[in-house]
């Protein structure tokens, strides 16, 4: 079944006329997801290699069937891309927009949430379930089918620990990067939410890394509700107080947001801690026993 | 972007936030001549971008150009918690009845504004919140409303602000929330916010970082940047748009995505390294790019060796070997490189590295062993 990326995804690129969000919505379509349009305004009627392509969201879901926007735009103009998105009635959009003014995100989030529309990122790589379908910027061929849920701050982090797993012969069920940005329409415990639903999924895999409070909340969620294993691993205990680590979410904001006091809170609820991404992986594969 | 003092000030004297006379002095010589031009009793105070200035002697106040000039000789160069001082603020002194604090952070959990009000201003923050909980008041501002007079209202009644003074308060905070609102500011902090004899109130300092990704619709912030106050290396990297921050160790680390990058960080420190700077190279593996990357983290003369860490997504292996190889060619490298290439098409990128036998190149093949063997090469140096 898998979550956010399934077979019944029906995606819409916002700005595949672009170089990245041509080369991305061809990308997912060669993986076997169901890319139904594209949006360009000014554009409409064009094609790309046979996607059609529209002037507005709102015309790819009644004419193309869309249910699912990927957002390869600017970052000045991706919260109103968004926000679009959301106006069209789509149920799932994916931003991979890196830059976005934090400000802006605050709008979108308010408005994205209560319609209960899922909104992954921005600043995120997407969502791939290998062998399904792939929604995104998640290099594929790194990851195979299996049990193993992983969800993510970090792009890069995501393949390092997915190949680590993927070594040992650990495949996974849907592999999701949440964003990198303070302010993320999905949060780790909405996906703790979706693979503890999900029947292809036996373990979960949750990679933080400093700044915001988000991993502490998780580790709250996961004594409360959350049945199936969980291992965690944080990024940035070197990291300086006050300078952003590449993420404009990474920052260590006076004693809050740190890598330690993330540790601390995951290990207190149960959630065995990698210090290294290697350890990390070896950890899963210690628990689910192959 | 972190803002001086007198920069923060500056937007609030935009937005008609009432803030003490002031003259921004480079030299004891401007200092003096600012004082004179002020004239009476002034506070002569150090602009550094970090906290506690006070209790290192980076605040005096004087009487006069001549006291001024002397105060400005001993907190020009002070070193504050590592940042040395360049800039001073000389201020004409205010007749100050009160101190209260007041702030606009950027709650991310909430994902809303977040207002703070304490009548016990002019102490940390996090000692009010721990000692005296009660006291500070909290608010969060549904951004879908924005700043509304009951806002404010409300959390001058939390803080048992005096009823008498709430009148002349209210518009101080609603300007306040304005700046941060318009100015996409993601901290707006006043400490303290003082009472006057007068009864009026008036931002006695000013706290403001504004959010990075907005600056390109903020130019004027954009042009208050202190280049002085940049380390050299962060200031070469921002205009090579590479994200870098400095540490203090002597092995240099690339690689590509912030997670892995800050993730190297921490295993270079595990095997027992010193890290020497977090560089995210980022996606794309042009040799211009990666030579740009490899110069600025080279520049730092403390750097002995340098870890790249590559994990290959759709940027693949042979492409970053490639480029490697090329900013090789483009650029001659002090220290030895240890090169860790996994994913997408690492063997191709590791056969090619093998090919071209450079000297300075010792290939891993896992992210620990190459933390291992750069911590080892930085040591035979040293």
């Amino acid at each position: 079944m898998a979550v956010i990326a399934t077979a019944d995804t029906r995606l819409v690129v916002q700005g595949i006329t672009g170089r990245e969000g041509a080369f991305h919505a061809l990308r997912n379509r060669a993986y076997g997801t169901q890319v139904v349009a594209g949006v360009t305004p000014g554009k409409a009627g064009e094609d790309v290699e046979g996607i059609p392509v529209f002037d507005a969201v709102a015309d790819a879901v009644d004419r193309a069937g869309a249910n699912t926007s990927l957002v390869v735009v600017p970052p000045r103009f991706a919260a109103e891309a968004i926000l679009e998105a959301a106006d069209a009635g789509v149920e799932q959009i994916v931003c991979i927009t890196e830059g976005i003014p934090a400000h802006d995100m605050l709008e979108v989030y308010h408005y994205v949430r209560p319609r209960g529309i899922r909104l992954l990122g921005p600043n995120c790589p997407g969502a791939l379930s290998p062998g399904i379908a792939n929604i995104g910027i998640v290099p594929a061929e790194v990851f195979s089918p299996g049990p193993v849920g992983l969800v993510s701050r970090s792009g890069t982090l995501t393949y390092q620990i997915g190949g680590e797993l993927a070594a040992a012969g650990l495949g996974n069920s849907t592999i999701i990067g949440i964003g990198g940005d303070p302010v993320v329409g999905t949060s780790f415990i909405d996906v703790l939410d979706l693979f503890e639903a999900d029947p292809e999924t036996e373990f979960i895999v949750m990679v933080g890394e400093i700044g915001g409070t988000d991993e502490e909340k998780a580790a709250e969620v996961i004594a409360e509700r959350i049945t199936k294993p969980v291992v965690a691993y944080i990024a940035g205990f070197e990291a300086p107080p006050g300078k952003t680590m590449g993420h404009a979410g990474a920052i260590i904001s006076g004693s809050s947001g740190t890598a330690a006091g993330k540790q601390a809170a995951l290990e207190a609820k149960g959630v065995p801690v990698g210090t290294n991404p290697t350890e990390a992986a070896r950890l899963v594969v210690e628990r689910l026993g192959r | 972007m972190d803002l001086h003092e007198h920069q923060g000030k500056e937007l609030f004297a935009q937005a008609g936030i009432p803030v003490a006379e002031g003259r921004v002095a480079f030299t004891a010589d401007e200092a003096r001549a600012a004082a004179e031009d002020l004239g009476g009793r002034v506070v002569v105070k150090a602009q550094v971008l970090t906290g506690g200035r006070g209790k290192a002697g980076g605040v005096k106040v004087v009487d006069g150009p001549g006291p001024a000039q002397q105060a400005a000789d001993t907190i020009l160069g002070l070193d504050i918690k590592g940042h040395i001082t360049r800039r001073l603020l000389v201020e004409r002194a205010v007749a100050i009845a009160d101190e209260y604090y007041f702030s606009i952070t950027f709650d991310r959990a909430a994902k809303m504004p977040l207002l703070m009000l304490t009548t016990m201003g002019g102490m940390d923050v996090e000692a009010v919140a721990e000692e005296h909980p009660d006291r500070l008041a909290r608010l969060h501002v549904d951004p879908a409303l924005g700043y509304r007079g009951f806002h404010g209202q409300r959390l001058m009644s939390m803080a048992n602000v005096p009823v008498g003074e709430r009148k002349a308060l209210a518009p101080l905070l609603a300007a306040l929330y304005g700046v941060f609102a318009d100015r996409d500011a993601m901290l707006v902090e006043v400490n303290p916010l003082v009472r006057l004899e007068d009864d009026t109130f008036l931002a006695a300092d000013a706290k403001v970082t504004i959010d990075d990704n907005a600056l390109y619709r903020q130019p004027d912030v954009e042009a208050m940047r202190d280049l002085a106050a940049a380390d050299p290396q962060e200031q070469a990297a921002r205009e090579a748009d590479l994200a870098y921050v400095k540490l203090d160790g002597d092995v240099g680390i690339l690689g590509n995505g912030a997670g892995l990058v800050m993730s190297t960080v921490d295993v270079i420190a595990q095997v027992g390294g010193r890290p020497a700077n977090f560089c995210d190279v980022g996606g794309g593996a042009s040799a211009e790019k990666i030579a740009t990357a490899l110069g600025i983290v080279l520049s730092d003369d403390k750097v002995q060796s340098v870890l790249f860490n590559i994990f290959g997504g759709i940027t693949r292996g042979d492409e970053v070997a490639k480029g490697l190889l090329g900013a090789l060619e483009q650029t001659a490298v002090r220290a030895p490189i240890v090169v860790r290439l996994d994913g997408t098409n690492a063997a191709e990128g590791r056969a090619l590295l093998a090919e071209a036998a450079r000297p300075e190149i010792t290939v891993e093949e896992t992210m620990l062993a190459a933390a291992e063997t750069a911590v080892r090469l930085a040591g035979e140096v040293a």
